[in-house]
């Protein structure tokens, strides 16, 4: 059953959350930007499903993975509105162009 | 080499190739089908470890439902080729470095992690007949609050969504 060690998927749950931070700071599109977020949010699932697996008993890793995955479709609508809002307001997608309260 | 470990490998493979694709295409939809990409190798990742129903979660929910409303935006902006920009001095010389660091970080203590964690809890794994029955009892009893507030979530980000990208008239 446990024929791949929990610390594999661990490693690679890191790694993308790594991934997902690399891309977060170095994308200069909105909506890339959100997907950035949406692949840090899977490489968490990831580490809670793997954990889960480590624990045994009750599947509590589980539903927290379900939480994450609600909070995340509520993340992507409402932030992909707030895109469409500032590309209507500004005409650009690049965050750079979104400089109003910048010191 | 067993079959699941092959499985594992390849799957995390694709997994990483789809994240560097996420950063290095320059078109925001070939980044969209990338993340897809990552997100169906993911699902088959939770197969191997035994969550079926997270699993097809992942199918419906993420690549079905997140990444169309995604692909849909990206559509509607008509979101062309990424400007290449001159990143700012902080992105270049704090940024990559801090990311790598953070990511070597990450690497070291969950493996560090993964190596106690058996010793600790031992052979005391009680894998029940049907594990998706289990999560059923979990969420509709011990967690019926948080999955009702759930809703309610939903309800209020469908709202706020709708009035944020409603024109103005």
């Amino acid at each position: 059953m446990n024929a791949v060690p929990t610390s594999y998927f661990l490693i690679l749950s890191a790694i993308l959350f790594g991934l997902g931070v690399i891309a977060f700071v170095f994308k200069r599109n909105i909506i890339t930007i959100l997907m950035a977020i949406e692949l840090m949010l899977n490489a968490v699932n990831l580490a809670f499903v793997a954990f889960d697996r480590a624990n045994g008993g009750p599947h509590n890793g589980w539903v927290f993975v379900f939480f994450v995955i609600v909070v995340a479709a509520a993340e992507a609508a409402v932030g992909l509105a707030v895109a469409i809002t500032v590309i209507r307001n500004r005409q650009s997608l690049n965050v750079e162009d979104v400089n109003l309260l910048k010191f | 080499m067993t079959l699941p470990l092959i499985l594992f490998f390849a799957c995390a493979a694709i997994a990483v190739i789809g994240a560097l694709l996420v950063i290095f295409l320059r078109e925001p939809i070939h980044s969209a089908l990338a993340l897809i990409l990552v997100m169906v190798s993911l699902a088959v990742l939770y197969l191997l470890l035994g969550a079926e129903f997270i699993a097809a979660v992942q199918i419906i929910v993420y690549a079905g439902a997140i990444m169309v409303l995604f692909i849909i935006v990206i559509m509607l902006l008509n979101a062309g080729e990424e400007e290449r920009t001159n990143l700012s001095k902080m992105a270049r010389y704090a940024g990559l470095p801090l990311g790598i660091f953070l990511t070597l970080d990450l690497v070291y203590w969950l493996s560090h992690a993964a190596l106690a964690a058996p010793a600790a809890t031992g052979a005391v794994s009680t894998e029940s007949a049907d594990p998706t029955r289990d999560l059923a009892f979990l969420l509709f009893r011990s967690y019926l609050f948080p999955f009702e507030i759930t809703s309610i979530v939903i309800l209020i980000a469908l709202l706020g969504a709708l009035v944020l990208a409603k024109k103005d008239s």
